[in-house]
């Protein structure tokens, strides 16, 4: 009984790092909205900024890969 | 855990996560350190393609180039251009180390894609190699070029002094986080694209849903293709990242 009740518990926090994907889903949808904002202002200065878009959203993917990585912990390690 | 899954649910004959099993590419058998798995043969494609594609495409060196001398020139053109932005001058000398990550990973994940491949940037075993050997390496590095100042990277000279000490911790945590959230980039984006395009092809099985699935599957091909590129990009330019902390620590 208590076995099971542990592995529900994996289960359920597994499932519920989900939301991490909400977080990450806003941060990378932030960089690249603010990134063609700014692009259409000033197309001229936008080719020399995709570098900077793309760090800016790979440290923003990073968090919700963690959420990931809690899962895959929840699922396999604990 | 596969064979569960299989046995219980009616429309999915296989389960979404069997594609990743290493298994011997030769026969069955116990998967030791020598064994050639599907891993590795996937590996070697990969190291063949980049072999194929840089060395025989420039080997004629011609002044009008043929598409093949185009896409070697265009590649190699590309990673320069962006390790000599980010790095500067004299982050160029490393210019090799990072076009061999980017064309290894590129073409795994590329051939990954190709219908019953298997993908090996899909495995953190394998991201995970390459980027504690980026992670040891910029910071072995870092203490060889700037010798104990590589350890103001940590300490924000342009914060507040009494903010420095918290922003010191942050900093090193965020550094050591580093190789963790680099591997798991690549293959958890690699692992879930190919996971959902399982799930996917699982519900084609199910004649009402049937069309939508194959639709399904088509647009998230398309997205893979990007996803495969994109990935390929962001270690590289995350590694150009690193290695430029490495040479200019201060901020």
């Amino acid at each position: 009984m208590e076995g099971e009740l542990a592995q529900m518990g994996q289960y359920i926090g597994a499932g519920l790092t989900a939301f991490g994907m909400g977080g990450a889903a806003i941060g990378v949808g932030n960089v690249a909205g603010n990134y063609l904002a700014g692009a259409l202002r000033n197309p001229s200065a936008a080719a020399g900024q995709t570098a900077t878009l793309f760090i800016g959203i790979a440290f923003a993917e990073a968090l919700g890969i963690f959420s990931f990585l809690v899962a895959l912990l929840l699922m396999f390690a604990v | 855990m596969a064979g569960e899954a299989r046995s219980e649910e009616a429309g999915l004959v296989f389960h979404p996560m069997d594609q990743f099993i290493v298994k011997p590419f030769f026969g069955d058998g116990a998967v030791s350190w020598y064994t050639i798995t599907n891993s590795t043969v996937w590996m070697a494609l990969a190291v063949l393609a980049v072999f194929a594609l840089l060395v025989l495409g420039t080997s004629k060196r011609a002044v009008i180039p043929t598409r093949m001398q185009s896409v070697a020139e265009l590649a190699y053109g590309f990673i320069y251009k962006m390790v000599e932005d980010i790095c500067g001058k004299d982050g160029v000398k490393y210019f090799p180390y990072i076009m061999t990550l980017f064309m290894f990973i590129v073409f795994a994940n590329f051939l990954g894609l190709l219908p019953t491949a298997f993908t090996p940037t899909a495995h953190i075993a394998v991201t995970a190699v390459m980027a504690f050997a980026v992670f040891f390496g910029v910071t072995i590095l870092g203490f060889v070029k700037n010798g104990p100042s590589f350890l103001g990277l940590f300490w924000v000279n342009s914060a507040p002094l009494a903010l420095r000490p918290v922003l010191a911790l942050i900093e090193l945590i965020s550094y050591f986080v580093r190789p963790v959230s680099h591997s798991i980039r690549l293959a958890g984006n690699m692992m879930a694209g190919h996971a959902v395009i399982k799930v996917f092809a699982g519900f084609a099985a199910i004649t009402a849903i049937a069309p939508f699935s194959v639709l399904a599957i088509t647009a998230m091909y398309g997205l893979e293709m990007l996803v495969s590129f994109i990935q390929a990009y962001v270690f590289a330019i995350l590694t150009c990242v690193y290695l430029k902390d490495a040479l200019h620590p201060h901020h």
